[in-house]
């Protein structure tokens, strides 16, 4: 089909989920409800000493984007923010 | 646009005959008027009700919308509300706004996350155990409330804070007439005054007599004051209560009622944390759900909402929007229930959801494991319903095996 036949020619499109992405904390709006802790503990987790967040990977693998995403929809305070990676 | 004066019904809280876990129809029918609709309050305001997940969570999450009592209608008529103070006490964040939430919250949220939470279940589990012991023992038929889905959460919470147990009983009967919406409104302050002093005399003990839990924990690294801690100590207790032992019970009720949910849960146990959230979303016990009061002149899809005005948030609804759930009305312990508003949404949303979601894991598993052939011990219609409670679920819940 003309997908196979255009990724024969130009290599594989970079799909918008398959770019750089880069997970961004506004700490100071956390509340500690640890729902990013509970969707993604890969990325996330709570500090000890007051139970905000505390981001382990700004930059996840494109196989964790969806879990980044939806730790984002999740969070009630909007503390996290997940930005494509533009440069 | 429609005289919107005269349209203005107050909140339905009629549960059709035979539905136990369904909304008020007439709550539903509300959502024919769009996401949010005028909404009558019993003290003659003229507020909203929310009753999309959407706007739900729009408001929720708006700063503009304060959670201060003295400044929200209530949407239930209360006998003698006039008589109850409509004042936040000391440290009783779940109605402040920022900065002072905030303040008090930070102090709180470090005992809370979900490392915390798993470090407990041992604990919890061991707790459950001697619980489902002590029904085996006695045999059927068993009613659930009192011999597990009450003293589980109950105990926890207690161990949490540093309540002796002996405290407990005396707690249980003032919570729950405080909880009581018709309750009269002397027994109503009489109540809070009880729970006050109890914990009053325990904070008190604990300045001189520390322990390794958190009201100690508080003294030792705060500045808080008694009166602080006491409004903190009784916030939690009075949250932490009936609500998990209210899930416990009505989330059993209903996986009896729908055995096929319930043998798909029996046959892959891995189902249970996406079933408790499934339970949490389709039950929705915070029955008439939470209320906020625009601070500002706010839009809200495309109505505008006055300042003063109060708004009700339908969490019940919100958790049933067919924009969000395909058919909502149906309990499918398969489905991705995220994104469910029953712990709420925002700054307020439930400090202690990770523990409520470890007891229920653990509670539900436990239960249906040590019970393969666990049934309703009455006819399903006979089971009390607590329709008249701010917190919904069930009276009892005689159970046989
Ligand atoms: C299944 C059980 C539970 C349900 C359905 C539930 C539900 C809720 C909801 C809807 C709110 C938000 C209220 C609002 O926005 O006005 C809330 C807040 C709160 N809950 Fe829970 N809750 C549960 C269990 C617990 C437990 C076990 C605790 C105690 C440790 C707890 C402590 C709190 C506290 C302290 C708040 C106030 C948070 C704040 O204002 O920042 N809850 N809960
Ligand atoms: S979900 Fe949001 S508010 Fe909750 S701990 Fe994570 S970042 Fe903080």
């Amino acid at each position: 089909m003309w997908y196979d036949e255009m990724v024969r020619v130009v290599g594989r499109p970079k799909l918008v989920e398959e770019r750089i992405m880069r997970i961004e904390i506004h700490r100071e709006r956390c509340i500690g409800a640890g729902m990013c802790v509970l969707t993604a503990p890969d990325l996330f987790d709570q500090s000890e000493d007051d139970g905000c967040v505390v981001l382990l990977n700004p930059e996840p693998a494109p196989d964790r984007h969806e879990a980044a995403k939806q730790a984002e929809s999740l969070c009630p305070s909007g503390t996290i923010e997940v930005v494509p990676d533009e440069d | 646009m429609p005289d919107k004066l005269s349209t203005a019904t107050t909140l339905p809280t009629a549960r059709a005959s035979g539905c136990p876990f369904d909304p008020p129809p007439e709550l539903g029918e509300l959502r024919q008027h769009g996401p949010i609709s005028r909404l009558a309050f019993p003290d003659g305001h003229l507020g909203w009700v929310v009753t999309s997940q959407a706007a739900a969570r729009t408001v929720l999450a708006d700063r503009r919308f304060s959670s201060r009592i003295e400044l929200i209608h209530q949407p239930i008529p209360v006998p003698g509300v006039e008589k109850i103070p409509r004042k936040t006490r000391p440290g009783s964040f779940i109605r402040m706004d920022p900065p002072e939430h905030t303040r008090y919250r930070h102090l709180l949220t470090g005992q809370f996350t979900v490392r915390r939470m798993k470090a407990l279940e041992p604990r919890i589990e061991q707790i459950t155990t001697e619980h489902l012991d002590a029904m085996e023992e006695h045999g059927p038929p068993v009613d659930l409330v009192p011999a597990f889905s009450l003293p589980i959460p109950s105990l926890v919470i207690c161990e949490l804070l540093g309540v002796p147990y002996s405290y407990r009983e005396k707690f249980q009967k003032d919570t729950s007439t405080l909880l009581r919406l018709t309750s009269p409104p002397d027994e109503r302050v009489a109540a809070m005054e009880a729970v006050n002093d109890l914990l009053r005399d325990l904070v008190l003990s604990k300045r001189t007599n520390p322990d390794d839990a958190l009201i100690s924990g508080l003294i030792r690294d705060t500045e808080l004051n008694d009166d602080e801690l006491v409004g903190i100590s009784t916030l939690l207790l009075l949250a932490g209560h009936e609500t998990t032992a209210n899930m416990l019970a009505l989330g059993t009720f209903a996986l009896l009622q729908r055995p096929d949910q319930l043998a798909a849960l029996r046959k892959d146990p891995d189902l249970i944390e996406g079933a408790v959230e499934e339970l949490l979303r389709y039950l929705s016990i915070v029955q008439f759900g939470t209320v906020r009061a625009a601070l500002e002149d706010v839009e809200v899809d495309g109505q505008l909402v006055k300042a003063g005005e109060t708004v009700v948030i339908s969490i019940p609804l919100a958790n049933r929007d067919p924009d969000r759930f395909d058919h909502p009305e149906a309990l499918d312990v398969t489905r991705s229930a995220a994104g469910h508003v029953a712990f709420g949404h925002g700054i307020h949303q439930c400090l202690g959801q990770q523990l409520a979601r470890i007891e229920m894991r653990i509670g539900y598993r436990e239960l249906f494991r040590r019970f393969p052939t666990l049934r309703l011990a009455v006819a399903p219609d006979e089971v009390p319903l607590r329709t008249d409670m701010a917190i919904y679920g069930v009276h009892h819940l005689p159970v046989a095996w």
